[in-house]
């Protein structure tokens, strides 16, 4: 028998229409667990109207090792922001 | 007995069972077995303390005498609290805090639920806010009664000694006297007959589900609800009331 729990990352989603955010980890001995933890650790406060939890185990990281390689290329890259475009005046908040 | 007496009595036995309860509890505070149910077991203990000011104050009120809350809390001695004997047991261990909690729960829960119905309205409202945090309370603890009763076979003989120990204290739950007997005449009280059949339920289900063998109706202990305690009462007491009564009137 595993005598230590498992570690779980958790996601937050604060109001409806916004997406889950990673808040932190925790440890729980199951996924039902987690959820109920995550609810007494993360959402005291306030904080929101739902929970996703998943294992860290079943988490994929980039490297840090390959972070030049991943992003850097992206820097020099300015035509991928939409911002050459020609607006009217009219046009508020965009 | 008045009607503004028993009504005083019936809101001072909930607020004095939420007041000792979350008391207990808190002494979990920094001592939980792990990080994340330490915070759990003093967020319900936090809860509680909330129910027991809301009815307080609302005892106050009714009182009329010029007391507030703190002073309902902080200021009266053993005889005067009229919580059930459960609820001022010793922690001991996570399996007797679990246990007395699901023990309790499973009452609160069917008492609240009938509660909301009060014709009073004031206390119809604290109820209905309450009712939210009970039923997670209860959740909480259903949980883990299953969760250790059918764990390991040490996490199995804890429960059932706790099991075994507290429920002596269970019978005086749902007994009844004059107080309930006006209240539930007016309408501003919860018939325990009623919620006795689920209560029984429930704590057959959760014992069944946790592979624990409820203990065979013996001598049930009473006393709580007309003020006589256990020992351990007064302990409680004295670590809650030390500092209002040594440094009367001091606030944070």
């Amino acid at each position: 028998m595993k005598k230590d729990w498992s570690l779980w990352e958790v996601f937050i989603r604060s109001k409806n229409g916004l997406s889950h955010k990673h808040v932190g980890s925790l440890h729980a001995a199951d996924a039902q667990m987690a959820i109920e933890n995550a609810r007494d650790v993360y959402t005291r406060r306030n904080e929101g109207i739902s929970i996703w939890v998943v294992e860290s185990k079943h988490l994929t990281a980039s490297s840090p090792n390959q972070a030049e390689s991943l992003f850097d290329p992206a820097d020099d890259k300015v035509y991928r922001h939409p911002t050459f475009y020609d607006l009217p005046n009219e046009l508020k908040h965009i | 007995m008045t009607l503004q007496e028993a009504k005083l009595k019936y809101i001072l036995r909930m607020g004095d069972n939420a007041l000792i309860l979350g008391q207990r509890l808190s002494e979990w505070c920094g001592h939980g077995p792990i990080l994340e149910q330490d915070i759990a077991i003093t967020n319900i203990a936090l809860d509680l303390m909330g129910q027991a000011r809301s009815l307080m104050q609302y005892a106050a009120e009714i009182e009329n005498k010029g007391r507030d809350e703190d002073q309902i809390a902080f200021l009266r001695d053993a005889w005067d609290f009229r919580n059930v004997l459960l609820v001022e047991q010793p922690n001991e261990d996570w399996a007797y805090t679990i246990t007395r909690q699901f023990f309790f729960d499973a009452y609160n829960f069917y008492f609240h639920q009938k509660l909301v119905e009060s014709s009073d309205v004031h206390l119809a409202a604290i109820a209905a806010k309450s009712l939210k945090e009970v039923t997670y309370h209860l959740r909480y603890s259903s949980e883990w009664m299953i969760r250790l009763g059918d764990g390991t076979d040490v996490s199995h003989q804890k429960m059932q000694d706790a099991v075994n120990e507290l429920w002596m204290y269970t019978g005086e739950l749902l007994e009844m006297n004059e107080v309930d007997e006006i209240m539930i005449a007016e309408g501003i009280g919860v018939d325990l007959n009623v919620i006795k059949p689920l209560y029984e339920q429930t704590i057959n289900d959760i014992l069944a589900e946790a592979t624990l063998q409820k203990p065979v109706d013996t001598w049930m202990q009473r006393g709580g609800k007309s003020g006589r305690h256990t020992e351990h009462l007064g302990y409680i007491l004295a670590d809650m009331q030390f500092v209002q009564r040594a440094y009367p009137n001091m606030k944070w």
